[in-house]
């Protein structure tokens, strides 16, 4: 077993390395695809922690505020960031509703909880049951939270309205381009490979 | 910097080792529990030396995600209606409305994420398959490269989905225009998903396999 701790397969391609110890903020490259096979990150459980905290209280303030405001002949209309999926459902969409809730505001918000749970406990060495579940969870979850799509779909939207109405930016649009940029953070920060080592089996 | 390199024998699958897709821990020749499943001792993932019935799964995926395809871009997206007139909008429509009002970036944008990325990404996929059944031994780094660019590329093209919905919410009913969700949307995102677990079932050390061992089967 001793021998096989110290070796790594590339996922992208199987070829077999030896571990090494890398400088700080290093990247260990597949020698054959080019793949990454692991980082050597500064503090990945700390800075990780840090901005899935952050990206958790955003998350609220996002949802508990006033997200566009549309001002048109007059009339002021007032929307949040769940008024899209609520409307879709109500004209018999609710699958395209589900998707774009899920997308864009649940998966992040637990795949942020998830990594709390993992790395809160973790800073001071101890492992929560179903941690290492949590983990799984949380890095599978990754392709499928796109805040960054979603922030990018606003901007369109707002493009194609500004010829017909103005349109009012309020604090959750704020808060919600934080989030982007915060899980963007975690993305970089988080090295799974030194979260796995340094969870107890 | 690249890692240090194992002498013979070269990869895991030779070495008779796991890889966990999970944790990639590199996991010895385990027994298999009654029920035939094999799971990581570190993180509880079911291991299997590649990802099972991967060129049949992803086939399968790819061809759904083409049916769907066409219409995802012949069904309207939305649908506007403006003191009783209604207009229905196609992808491309909404494209040529950013062009004609001169907001090129955007229609270039829109283009991009959601014609281009999802045929490309199919067509790539179809290509990586075909090159895996006959063997091919043309560029094998490029070619995985590209299958990481696939990987990476899909989730913009929930673009035009996320696009639809704010337009929905910020053009409601009772006002004078109105826009409403049109079909397109629910092909269009099935598109969207269908073509992202067709890149996750798909395993690119399959285009390394086929270089490998000529007279073994490709698929485990």
């Amino acid at each position: 077993m001793a021998d096989e701790i110290t070796l790594i397969a590339c996922h992208d391609c199987d070829l077999l390395h030896r571990v090494r110890p890398l400088p700080k903020n290093a990247k260990a490259r597949c020698n054959r695809c080019g793949a990454v096979l692991y980082r050597n990150v500064n503090e990945t459980v700390d800075r990780s922690l840090a901005c899935a905290l952050t990206g958790l209280i955003l998350l609220v303030i996002a949802n508990l505020s006033p997200f566009l405001s549309l001002e048109s002949q007059g009339s002021v209309l007032e929307t949040t960031l769940i008024t899209g999926a609520m409307e879709l459902a109500k004209q018999s969409m609710a699958g395209v509703a589900v998707l774009v809730l899920l997308t864009s505001m649940l998966v992040p918000g637990i795949l942020l909880m998830a990594l709390v749970y993992v790395l809160l406990p973790l800073k001071r060495g101890i492992c929560l049951p179903k941690s290492h579940r949590m983990f799984r969870l949380a890095l599978l979850l990754r392709p499928w939270s796109m805040t960054e799509v979603f922030f990018l779909g606003i901007l369109v939207s707002v493009v194609k309205l500004s010829k017909m109405a103005t349109i009012l930016p309020g604090t959750a649009l704020f808060s919600f381009l934080c989030l982007v940029l915060l899980l963007a953070a975690v993305n970089t920060f988080l090295e799974p490979k030194t979260v796995w080592e340094r969870m107890r089996p | 910097m690249t890692a240090a390199l194992v002498p013979k024998p070269r990869t895991a699958k030779q070495a008779g080792l796991f890889n966990c897709h999970a944790c990639n821990l590199l996991v010895g020749p385990a027994p298999s529990t009654s029920q035939g499943v094999v799971r990581c001792p570190r993180c509880g993932e079911r291991l299997h030396l590649r990802k099972p019935n991967c060129i049949q799964r992803t086939w399968a995926l790819v061809i759904a995600a083409l049916i769907f395809y066409v219409p995802a871009n012949v069904l309207p997206v939305t649908l506007t209606t403006y003191v009783g007139s209604t207009q229905t909008d196609t992808i491309m429509s909404g494209v040529m409305y950013f062009m004609q009002t001169g907001s090129w970036g955007i229609a270039l944008i829109i283009f991009v994420a959601s014609i281009v990325v999802p045929l490309a990404k199919l067509i790539i996929l179809c290509g990586l398959l075909v090159s895996i059944r006959r063997r091919s031994h043309w560029r094998p780094s490029e070619r995985t490269r590209l299958y990481r660019i696939t990987e990476l590329i899909g989730r913009w093209s929930m673009l035009d989905v996320f696009v639809v919905t704010v337009l929905v919410a910020l053009v409601r009913l009772g006002y004078l225009t109105t826009i409403e969700a049109g079909p397109g949307v629910v092909y269009f995102a099935a598109v969207v998903i269908i073509t992202m677990f067709a890149a996750m079932t798909f395993d690119p050390r399959l285009i390394w396999d086929a270089m490998e061992n000529e007279d073994e089967r490709i698929d485990e």
